[in-house]
């Protein structure tokens, strides 16, 4: 088939609304309000290090909650029977299908000073506790939310491993940790890479989650976003230079991930 | 299953659906405080009060009109590009691949403010104009179009590329060979494309706030529920939109294991 032209009407549209707009952002990061060219916007994302630092700490450690808790249900479903296996994934995915907004909200319900897990701590006359708006319900907000973009990619590789492969080690005399540490757990390192990269990308860039169950104290990058372009703070230039840098560190950290992936899977190579 | 995967399968099952049954059970609560979290009664009070939300209404009815034409659209952008991609040399295909994944992995909140500065540059230097449902809708178009092409392209790959050659050699103009031989090849990967799209459109909301203007979407006007007023609303309003879920999941199972019935009967027969 020659039909290169067909590609046409999609190319010119991919050109107009994701290469202009991406060009869009860097010129109005590197220009003042004048548009004239200055490196002042890149410098002031500079003051906001401390959002960036708790964007990162708490996206990492929402997505390293979110291995730990999703690999062994993974494992778990990935050794059932095939009808049952694609009930549980079904179940696994139900949730995605409500809006995550109402999901959020679903929480705020649940950990507000007055909600629910607090009436039920008073009655059964235990103290309240302060819930809302700490860092510990962000992760919990983002591990709700993005923890079966972590189950489904590991799952589906789980499945695919030859089960004589691990027959063999355990005939060669492997224990069950090694059988795990040894066999399984590499061979299933590029669904954890996209699981991985499937929960810290939104994670990291939330706006929402943090402030629905954050307050106001526990801003993130995407919330310093949010400012420069619909809020209070209105500055695009500032807020396309802090889009940049997120970008860019959303792409090292991911080229970070794709070389340990690499490494993981040539190791896996030799010793199957 | 062992006892403790059991038990631990529904421990985490708990905590995936307990916040959906907190929120369908006080959908119900006849509260006459705003509290959202004190049990008074069952009523379907907010259920009523739900339809009689002018601004729900219209959000909703914008929400629709946003999918289809954004799915409709983007299936057929996406087809076509699907088919022009297969035939394009190893380096173009890559440059064009490139581009396609960049807003699949850019955060959703980078192509939203991106998108953001077009319209708002276009619309300035055209007059008068602001951010609706147009931007709404070609905001949509471009974020569907990726997830189209890569549902369509590994059907196209599957494909035996002689037979559309075999059409045209006995005589099909090359249209109707592709509407004869390929399309139907291809449904499969178009259809799911197009449901794709239309599902990602309609609960997108980051994008969605930043093209918008002040037109409401659904989700757009959640968030503005979530923000404003602390109502139960909210939780009639979830749902019924988790039940439609619920209650399209089963129709399309159901058919699915009516189709392969049909399957094991042909065979058996």
């Amino acid at each position: 088939m020659k039909a290169k032209s067909a590609a046409a009407p999609y190319a010119v549209w991919m050109t107009i609304f994701i290469v202009v707009p991406m060009v869009l952002v860097v010129i109005f990061a590197f220009t003042d309000k004048s548009g004239s060219f200055t490196l002042k916007n890149i410098a002031e994302v500079g003051q906001y290090s401390n959002v960036f630092l708790r964007s990162i700490w708490l996206g990492a450690v929402a997505t390293a909650i979110s291995l730990l808790l999703g690999y062994p249900l993974a494992q778990i479903i990935s050794h059932i029977s095939p009808r049952r296996q694609s009930v549980m994934i079904m179940l696994v995915m139900l949730p995605m299908w409500m809006n995550f907004l109402l999901r959020t909200y679903a929480w705020m319900t649940l950990l507000e000073d007055n909600g629910i897990i607090n009436n039920l701590l008073a009655s059964f006359g235990l103290g309240r506790l302060h819930l809302i708006n700490t860092q510990g319900a962000v992760v919990l907000g983002m591990v709700y939310n993005y923890i079966p973009y972590m189950i489904l990619p590991i799952y589906s590789v789980l499945t695919k491993i030859d089960s004589s492969v691990v027959e063999a080690a355990q005939d060669l005399g492997a224990n069950r940790v090694q059988v795990f540490s040894k066999v399984i757990f590499p061979m299933s390192m590029p669904g954890v890479i996209s699981g991985i990269t499937m929960v810290f990308v939104p994670a990291v860039s939330t706006f929402i989650i943090s402030k629905m169950l954050g307050g106001g104290a526990n801003l993130m990058i995407g919330d310093l976003i949010d400012m420069q372009f619909l809020g209070s703070a209105y500055n695009p230039n500032l807020g396309s230079a802090i889009s940049l840098v997120l970008m860019v560190l959303i792409l090292i950290c991911m080229g970070i991930m794709h070389q340990f992936d690499d490494g993981e899977n040539s190791g896996g190579g030799i010793m199957v | 299953m062992k006892a403790i995967s059991k038990i631990y399968a529904v421990l985490i099952f708990l905590f995936l659906y307990a916040p959906i049954v907190v929120l369908i059970v006080f959908s119900f609560n006849d509260s006459t405080t705003m509290s959202r979290s004190v049990w008074s009664g069952f009523s379907i009070k907010w259920y009523l009060k739900l339809f009689q939300d002018g601004m729900l209404l219209s959000a909703l009815r914008n929400t629709l009109v946003i999918a289809a034409v954004a799915a409709l659209v983007s299936t057929v952008l996406g087809t076509a590009a699907a088919i022009g991609i297969g035939g394009m040399n190893k380096l173009m295909k890559r440059m064009v691949m490139d581009v396609t994944n960049l807003p699949m992995v850019n955060p959703e909140i980078v192509t939203g403010v991106s998108l953001m500065l077009l319209f708002v540059f276009v619309a300035k230097s055209m007059g008068n104009l602001t951010l609706g449902m147009f931007s709404l809708i070609l905001a949509h178009i471009t974020f569907c179009l990726p997830y189209v092409i890569l549902s369509v392209l590994p059907k196209l790959r599957q494909m035996d590329p002689h037979l559309y050659e075999a059409a045209q050699d006995l005589g099909c103009s090359p249209i109707f060979a592709f509407f004869k031989v390929v399309l139907p090849e291809i449904m499969p990967g178009v259809v799911t494309g197009m449901i794709m799209a239309f599902t990602l459109s309609i609960d997108d909301f980051v994008i969605s706030y930043f093209t918008s203007g002040t037109t409401q979407t659904l989700p757009i006007f959640i968030y503005s529920m979530t923000r404003k007023r602390i109502s139960p609303e909210i939780n009639a309003l979830s749902t019924l939109l988790f039940g439609t879920i619920i209650v399209l999941l089963l129709i399309i199972n159901f058919r699915q294991a009516k189709d392969q019935k049909a399957e094991e009967k042909a065979e058996e027969a």
